[in-house]
């Protein structure tokens, strides 16, 4: 069979999936790019075109600046608990010990635990009147009265940011062990003779082989990070005084709840953009560390 | 190997005890409060262990009593499992021509690396758009538009997964079938696919998962009990609707079960899912 064949018949087999995809994923970005250069609302008629009047006015707003710091700080602490945690956890799993069959699978359950089902259990936990966190600290005489965790603007960031590592570095952990059970036997016995040290080994025998799989991990978590909403909005709908208002909850308050969908375009635009520059940056850096660890 | 004295053996057995705790510890506390009675989760000091235990959420949410709380909980529960099928059933449906596609002819790869970039796109890039749309063809509130939207994030995930099956069956075996003169059609049911049946269960799990999970489109997109999925119930009663937290933490439990149950019982298949991605790229 002809090449030309084959290519065609490759394309009429996806072209199912491609028109679903430009029906559900390339016609409302484009309809997203051009809607941000318009002032339309949500409902009613089209808008105007003003031009890059909306880029302007948010890229210069207080709201937009202070947002983008907010969601900086959530994704790079809470990445980097889970990736330092879910190490920490995999190499634990990785040693023999009696009833780690049943500590891994149990490793499975917050992942599968929903999104939302987290928020509300943490919600639950850190409730200012009746919430288990208040009763234990005081019980064990750490806090003398009841906290406000996720109602004070100095707590309620780190509350969601524990939330969040909760769920989502047992992910981390598994991918890590799976990679630290293709570490070869004799590899590790090999450094043992030599004489090194467990953190020398774990730098120079073990990291090589973690590196690859823990930077697609970093990659795809910090990009989730960036994109955060429901666990937010569930949690603190992005209060209390805006401390939690991450980038996803802006674009939807200015999109939804005033209806400004011309300026919540060009703000959604913003932070597709700021992901697309991560995601390609550690891509490069995908690529390096995958040269470097062969 | 490695001499290993007692301190280490006890550092091991004490961390793994505190990483067991800490995995538990919050899920046992959502179980207990679903069976503890009002007065125990109101007391100070409060009460670790309910005096009687109290199983009556659990009916209450199940029942189908008009008006109710139970009613309205049922309703969401059948909206997520319509939404989560539908989805699902549709993205392996594309998945699998399109991956077997990509598989076998490289050359047209690089629209599949398209399609999964879509991935970083926040899903308030695409809202407001799909909103009018949605609006404009009547299937704003409709488990079917909510379906439709959910291909954006299923079908991307399972066309990749698909597309690696397929690579890990040899195409000579194809070949030879296409010889022996069946057509390519039949060569795909009769062979491959039947092959390839364990990736298309763990694609379909993962997608019935992720559809499960849902939470922002489903909150903009669906407003009552003919299409309000599970997510945007659960959030609605955490949001200040009920003031009872052992009848949310219940709801709770019973929108995390199908999921935890999938997860215990295919946890290695998942597992390996997973981490293929994360070790392969």
């Amino acid at each position: 069979m002809s090449g030309i064949w084959l290519t065609t018949r490759a394309w009429l087999l996806m072209l199912p999936l491609l028109v679903v995809m430009i029906a559900v994923i390339g016609w409302p970005l484009y309809d997203t790019v051009k809607l941000s250069f318009t002032d339309a609302r949500l409902v009613g008629t089209g808008g105007d075109y003003v031009g890059t009047a909306n880029y302007v006015k948010n890229l210069a707003g207080s709201n937009f600046q202070r947002t983008l710091i907010t969601t900086t700080w959530f994704a790079v602490v809470s990445v980097a608990l889970e990736m330092v945690l879910g190490v920490l956890a995999a190499l634990l799993l990785n040693q023999e010990f009696r009833g780690r069959t049943v500590l891994r699978a149990l490793m499975i359950l917050p992942w599968a635990l929903p999104t939302v089902v987290n928020a509300t259990l943490w919600r639950l936990i850190y409730n200012p009147e009746y919430g288990a966190l208040n009763a234990l600290l005081t019980q064990f005489g750490l806090i003398q009265d009841y906290r406000s965790w996720l109602g004070e603007p100095g707590t309620a960031l780190a509350a969601l940011i524990v939330a969040d590592c909760w769920k989502n570095f047992p992910l981390v952990a598994l991918i890590a062990l799976a990679a630290l059970q293709a570490v070869p036997r004799d590899i590790t016995a090999a450094s043992l003779v030599d004489g090194a040290g467990p953190f020398a080994r774990f730098r120079f025998v073990i990291l090589p082989y973690l590196a690859g799989p823990l930077m697609v991990a970093l990659v795809l978590r910090t990009i989730e990070a960036f994109k955060v909403f429901d666990i937010i909005w569930v949690m603190t709908r992005g209060g209390p005084a805006n401390s939690t208002r991450t980038l996803s909850i802006l674009v939807y308050q200015e999109a939804f709840s005033f209806q400004r969908a011309g300026s919540g375009a060009s703000l959604a635009l913003i932070v597709t953009l700021l992901v697309t520059v991560l995601a390609l940056a550690y891509a490069a850096l995908v690529r390096k560390t995958a040269g470097s660890a062969a | 190997m490695e001499r290993k004295g007692p301190v280490f053996t006890v550092f091991i057995y004490v961390s793994a005890l505190l990483l067991a705790l800490v995995i538990l510890a919050p899920l046992a506390w959502l179980f207990i409060m679903s069976i503890s009675p009002a007065p125990d989760l109101f007391a100070k000091p409060l009460h670790w262990w309910p005096e009687t235990v109290d199983f009556s959420r659990y009916r209450q949410l199940l029942s189908m009593v008009e008006n109710s709380a139970g009613e309205a909980f049922v309703a969401s529960l059948r909206n997520s499992i319509a939404v989560a099928s539908m989805a699902t059933f549709a993205a392996i449906l594309l998945a699998i021509p399109a991956g077997w596609a990509v598989s076998r002819t490289p050359s047209v790869g690089w629209s599949l690396s398209v399609v999964i970039a879509t991935y970083m796109l926040p899903p308030v890039a695409l809202s407001v758009p799909l909103y009018m749309g949605l609006a404009y063809f009547g299937l704003l509130n409709h488990v079917t538009g909510l379906a439709l939207v959910y291909l954006s994030i299923l079908a991307p995930f399972t066309t990749w997964l698909m597309k690696s099956g397929f690579d890990s069956i040899p195409r000579e075996i194809e070949s030879a079938a296409m010889i022996d003169g069946a057509n390519l059609f039949q060569t795909l049911r009769i062979l491959t696919l039947p092959l390839a049946a364990p990736v298309v269960a763990t694609s379909a799990l993962f997608a019935y998962l992720l559809a499960w999970d849902e939470f922002f489109y489903a909150l903009l997109f669906t407003s009552n009990e003919q299409a309000k999925t599970l997510p945007v119930e659960i959030a609605d009663l955490a949001g200040g609707r009920v003031s009872d937290y052992g009848l949310i933490a219940t709801a709770g439990v019973l929108a995390a079960l199908p999921p935890v149950l999938i997860g215990l019982a295919t946890q290695r298949a998942l597992i390996s899912g997973l981490t293929s991605g994360g070790v392969k790229g």
